[in-house]
Order: C-alpha cells, then sequence, then structure tokens
C-alpha cells in the first residue's frame, strides 16, 4: 500500500492536543509549579526545589495516611465484591420483581455523598441514631466518635450500603447476558451448583467484575465528603484518609507548597494503583486465551 | 440405551392454552424405538426444539406423560433422565482446557481417572482434536468449540439418548459432511437412540432411519427417507422433502379420475368422495414434457440446466409447477402438454393424504 507524506496532517491533531492542555495538563501544572515553590507572603514566590517532596516523604504523616487508605479500599473491596455477586446470582431473571429489584437496589447509588455521611452521621449516634441506640440498648460498647473500631465499623457499612449496589448491577448485567443453553448444558452435563457459577457464571462475569473493582478501588481511595462528615477524620487520626489530609494540609494549614507536592504524589499513587491492577487483569485474561 | 414413549404429550408456553393454536407441541403419542437414529425435520418455530427439550427434562411437558424403557419420567430432573444433548450454538466452558471440557459429564458423575482419559482420547481422536487438548477453550473457532460441544454429549457411553438440536448448524460444508458420518458411525458402533434435530433434508435424510417431519407443533408423518418421498402423508412433507418440492394443483376427485381445470387426469386407482380442499400432488421427477397429445396445457417459464437433470418450470392452469427432465431429453418448445405417472398421483384432502380405495391404511 502506499502510503501518502503530509506532514499537515499533524494539525489535525491540534484540536484535541488543546483540548487536553486546557482540561488537564494545564491545571495539573499549577499543581506542579506550587509544589517546587515557596512564599513568605505577598505573592512572592521562590524555587523550593525537591523539599517538599521531602519533607513529605519523610514525615509519618503521609504514610499514616496511606496506609490507613490502601486498608479501607482493601476491606470494602473484599466486602463488596463478592457481596455484590451473591446479590446478584440471586436476584430474579424475569419478571415483574426485575424492575422492582433494579429500583431499590439504585436508590443508594442516587443519593448524594453529603447526605449519605449525614444520614450515617445521625444513625449512628447513641442518643439519638437508630443504630447507635440500639446496639448501647443491647449492651455493646458503640460510640464511633470516641472508639476507632466503631468509626471503622461505621465507614465501612457506610461504604457497602452506598455502593454494593454497583456491583451487583454490573454483576446482574453480566449474569444476564449468558445464554440459557449455557445452563441446559450445564444440567445434561450433571454440574454441580458450584460449577455452574465457578466455570460458567463467573467467567461471563469477569469482564464486569474487572470495571466495578477498578470503579470501587478509585472511588474509595479518593473517598472524602462521607468520612468528612460522619467522624471528620477522627477520633484522633484513626479515620484521617489521604484526601482529608491533603484538605487539612491545604485549608487548614495554607501550607500550598507541601499541599502541591502531597497532590501529586496521591495521584501518582492512584495512577500507579490502577495501571498495576488493569495490567495483571488483562495479562490473567490473556493466559487464559492461550 | 432406552425406548422413550410420549403419552398424550402436549405443551404450550402459555399458562393457560386456551385453543389448539397455542400449543407449541400439539398432542402426540409416539414410541421412540430403542436404537434407532431419528432425523426431526422441520421448519423454524415447529416444536422441534420444544421436543427435544421435553425428552431431556429441561421442559416439564404441560400435559401427558413421558416414559423411558415403561419407566414414568415426566417429572424426572434432566440429571436422573443421563441424557446427551447438544445444542444449535456452541457451549463450552471457557475457563477450562479442551480436555477438561470433555471430561467434564464424566467427572461429574463420578467416573474412574483411567477411563477418563481413555474415554477423552477417544473422543478428541474422533473429533480430530487430539492437538489441542492442552489449549484453553477460549478463543477457539466457533467450528473447533462445536467439536468440543458434541464431543462433550459422545463421550457418555451409557446415556439413554443422544439429542442433537441442529448441532452442525456453525461447521462449515466440507467438516459438516464428516461430523455428519462420525455421528452415523457412532450410531452403528453403539447403538444409542439418537433424536437429530434439523432444517436440511440432506442432513435429515442422510443422517436418519426414521424421519419424523414436524409441522405447526404437530407431527406429520414419521417414515423412512423413501416413505416421505413416495406417499407424502401431508402437503407439508411433499414441499419440504425433495428438490424442488412436490407439486400441488387443485383439482376434483372424481372415482378413478381428477379434474384440472376442465381436463381429466387419470388417478391409477379410485377415490371415494372427498370434502374440503382437493390436491392432487405430483413430485417434479414424475412430471412428463411432450409437445403433443394427452395432458394439461402448460408453458415454460424457465429451463434451469442444474447439470445432472434440466429444471422445468411451467405454468399450469394458474399453478407455478416444476419438472424435471433428463440431460438428453430436448424440452419441446411450443404447444407444451404435461402429463403424470398415474402410480405416482397423491390425493389430498385439506392437505392431508387420502388413501386410495383399496390401499392399506397407513
Amino acid at each position: 500500500m502506499n502510503k501518502t507524506d503530509n506532514q499537515k496532517a499533524w494539525f489535525l491533531v491540534l484540536p484535541v492536543l488543546l483540548l487536553v492542555a486546557f482540561s488537564a495538563v494545564i491545571p495539573l501544572m499549577t499543581v506542579v509549579n506550587y509544589s517546587v515553590q515557596d512564599t513568605f507572603g505577598n505573592n512572592v514566590f521562590f524555587p523550593a526545589g525537591l523539599e517538599w517532596f521531602r519533607e513529605t516523604l519523610q514525615s509519618d504523616r503521609l504514610w499514616g495516611s496511606l496506609g490507613r487508605q490502601l486498608m479501607f479500599s482493601g476491606i470494602i473491596l473484599l466486602i463488596q465484591i463478592p457481596l455484590g455477586v451473591y446479590i446478584a446470582l440471586n436476584m430474579p431473571k424475569k419478571g415483574v420483581w426485575v424492575s422492582v429489584c433494579l429500583v431499590l437496589m439504585s436508590l443508594p447509588l442516587l443519593i448524594p455523598w453529603n447526605v449519605v455521611g449525614t444520614i450515617w452521621q445521625i444513625f449512628g449516634r447513641v442518643d439519638i441514631g437508630l443504630l447507635g441506640y440500639s446496639l448501647a440498648a443491647i449492651g455493646i460498647d458503640y460510640n464511633y466518635t470516641q472508639d476507632a473500631l466503631a468509626a471503622w465499623f461505621t465507614l465501612v457499612l457506610m461504604d457497602v450500603w452506598h455502593w454494593t449496589s454497583l456491583v451487583a448491577l454490573l454483576a446482574y448485567a453480566g449474569l444476564q447476558s449468558i445464554p440459557d443453553a449455557y445452563y441446559q448444558a450445564a444440567k445434561i452435563d450433571q454440574a454441580s451448583r458450584w460449577s455452574v457459577f465457578r466455570y460458567i457464571e463467573l467467567p461471563k462475569m469477569m469482564g464486569v467484575l474487572m470495571i466495578a473493582i477498578l470503579l470501587r478501588f478509585m472511588d474509595s481511595f479518593m473517598i472524602y465528603t462521607e468520612p468528612f462528615v460522619v467522624t471528620g477524620g477522627g477520633p484522633g487520626s484513626s479515620t484521617n484518609f489521604l484526601s482529608i489530609d491533603l484538605v487539612n494540609i491545604a485549608i487548614g494549614q495554607l501550607d500550598l507548597g507541601p499541599a502541591a507536592a502531597y497532590s501529586i504524589m496521591y495521584f501518582l499513587v492512584i495512577l500507579l494503583i490502577s495501571w498495576v491492577f488493569y495490567t495483571v487483569m488483562t495479562n490473567l485474561d490473556r493466559q487464559e486465551g492461550q | 440405551m432406552a425406548k422413550i414413549t410420549f403419552d398424550n404429550l402436549a405443551h404450550s408456553y402459555l399458562s393457560e392454552p386456551a385453543s389448539e393454536d397455542d400449543y407449541a407441541l400439539k398432542e402426540i403419542n409416539h414410541d421412540w424405538v430403542d436404537g434407532e437414529a431419528y432425523a426431526l425435520l422441520g421448519s423454524s418455530g415447529c416444536g422441534k426444539t420444544t421436543l427435544l427439550n421435553i425428552i431431556s427434562g429441561l421442559l416439564r411437558p404441560s400435559q401427558g406423560r413421558i416414559f423411558f424403557n415403561d419407566v414414568e419420567v415426566t417429572d424426572a430432573e434432566t440429571a436422573e433422565r443421563n441424557i446427551a444433548q447438544v445444542f444449535q450454538f456452541p457451549v463450552v466452558y471457557d475457563t477450562m482446557t479442551v480436555r477438561d471440557n470433555l471430561a467434564f459429564p464424566l467427572r461429574n458423575r463420578g467416573a474412574d481417572a483411567s477411563y477418563i482419559a481413555q474415554r477423552v482420547d477417544q473422543i478428541a481422536k474422533m473429533i480430530g482434536m487430539e492437538e489441542e487438548l492442552g489449549r484453553k477453550a477460549r478463543g477457539l473457532t466457533a467450528d473447533a468449540k462445536q467439536k468440543i460441544s458434541l464431543g462433550r454429549g459422545m463421550v457418555r457411553e451409557d446415556v439413554n439418548a443422544l439429542l442433537f438440536d441442529e448441532p452442525l448448524t456453525v461447521i462449515d460444508p466440507h467438516l459438516k459432511w464428516e461430523l455428519r458420518t462420525q455421528l452415523k458411525s457412532l450410531h452403528h458402533e453403539f447403538g444409542h437412540t439418537m433424536i437429530y434435530v434439523t432444517h436440511d433434508q440432506t442432513e435429515a435424510l442422510t443422517f436418519a432411519d426414521k424421519v419424523v417431519v414436524m409441522f405447526d407443533g404437530r407431527v406429520v408423518q414419521i417414515g423412512t427417507p423413501q416413505e416421505l418421498f413416495e406417499r407424502p402423508e401431508h402437503t407439508f412433507v411433499g414441499y419440504f422433502i425433495g428438490s424442488p418440492g412436490m407439486n400441488l394443483l387443485d383439482a376434483e376427485v372424481d372415482g378413478r379420475g381428477a379434474h384440472v381445470a376442465g381436463t381429466r387426469i387419470d388417478l391409477g386407482a379410485g377415490y371415494a368422495s372427498l370434502d374440503g380442499r382437493v390436491q392432487i400432488g405430483v413430485r417434479p421427477e414424475f412430471v412428463r414434457l411432450s409437445s403433443s397429445g394427452a395432458g394439461l396445457p402448460a408453458t415454460i417459464n424457465r429451463v434451469e440446466d442444474v447439470g445432472r437433470h434440466k429444471l422445468v418450470r411451467l405454468t399450469v392452469a394458474g399453478h407455478d409447477i416444476n419438472a424435471i427432465a433428463s440431460e438428453e431429453d430436448t424440452v419441446p418448445s411450443d404447444n407444451v402438454m404435461v402429463s403424470f405417472d398415474p402410480d405416482r398421483i397423491s390425493v389430498y384432502a385439506d392437505d392431508w393424504r387420502v388413501a386410495a380405495e383399496g390401499e392399506g391404511i397407513q
């Protein structure tokens, strides 16, 4: 095939280049800009090199928050993915109950983050909240404002309540796409219920589950509003996640340089984990094909 | 291996069928003889798959009973029936290797490992996939996947019946022929009761000892390929079997003759007086053309030379009919008259064949 050599074609890329520049690169660069400068006020800046990065990396603060963040994402993934799949497996496949289920399941997804936080903040209170009051009434020592374990319990439960539906709906969509013939063949082959799940349903759900895991990971890794409303990062710093910590530095202490350095590293961590995750998953997928 | 008996069996997908039209499978009483190979032939949506799924227990009939070797299995689970079934579109377990796929039905029944290995090798050889045994089923072509499905269907030796639901639809023509031959030899070797659903008459006629023709939820004829060809019991059989199908002409039948558009045609046998829509049917092979003499006046529309013979398309008394002439015959150009072999004419009243006087009831 003869290829025409036309360097003017590069201009066709220009609109996209401009768009990406204004929507992503330039805003990000302002953060990069702050991260390598220092100021004593009056809008006078001078270069600080990699000082802020060094300082942030050496402080326990970042590592503590990162650890808590990873733990939080890990816990909710371990609960939400199996639970979501389990719910999807038990949802009706046809009939009027399908729509009822779908609507009920979507409801938590439609509630704004702030509202979810407020709901659980009140729900968990020992003086007036249904959950807190009931737990206290049956003699369980539960107080999320004073006890770190109770605070974690509340946040995890809240996230499970808010987002498991998403996993269930995605898994349900995956299940619905399996032709009847597969189940019929499994019956003919006398496959057990577990085999049907392991060899038919799970492989067919893998694609959507990958998306579900990635979405839930990124979302939970960036969680801010809900824990901020419920615990405000407390008690102590036991629920101080990366985003809450970052806001404290940037707005609470107005340390723009360290906050910018912190942001960039936060962003890179998400990028890195998502990339690793994606690569591992697609590789697994390819290996299965051989 | 088993004899399968249908007793007043019928099925409707509606919960409260009101009329006969609501039944996907109309009432049927039939014995499927043990060890026979049947082809279930009919156009799409005529109830073939419904019938198959009732045998395998994937569907519970809304009426009637079903027996395997005189034991009632109407309410028995698929697994208890010990049936093998192959579906129209390939069903493979993607994450398993080809070997595991083939071994799956045996493993689920707790067969011995050495027996499984030997049996899987045997089947792999039969479907020509020995090379691919170790690879995952995912990513194979549709052909290969369907071969695995077939293999999985054949891997158990002790099944009561082997059911095939248009299994060769996705397979390329060359391989189709080969696999069909394999299935046939498998049948000779093991003598399973086999039911093979298809809408392809060549497939049905080459595969089966007995062909079951279905039309609109009803079994219209069961017979050997020859019987279907020579005396179709229903106009649908005449039309569906043969290439091209049987010619049908509206006629008035009176004793030993039929009147088509004012011309009398000798029927070679006597018939009682008939009610309803009366037609005579004659296969294109038994239509004679001449340029003089007796018969029905006809106009030739087209002559197609298909190599082995000539196919002549004609119009007779407002009906399109086909005739097959041998390569040596010259097709007359004008004053064309058609006549029919009297022995080869069938008479139909409301689409069902009428036996001539003195003919044994079929």
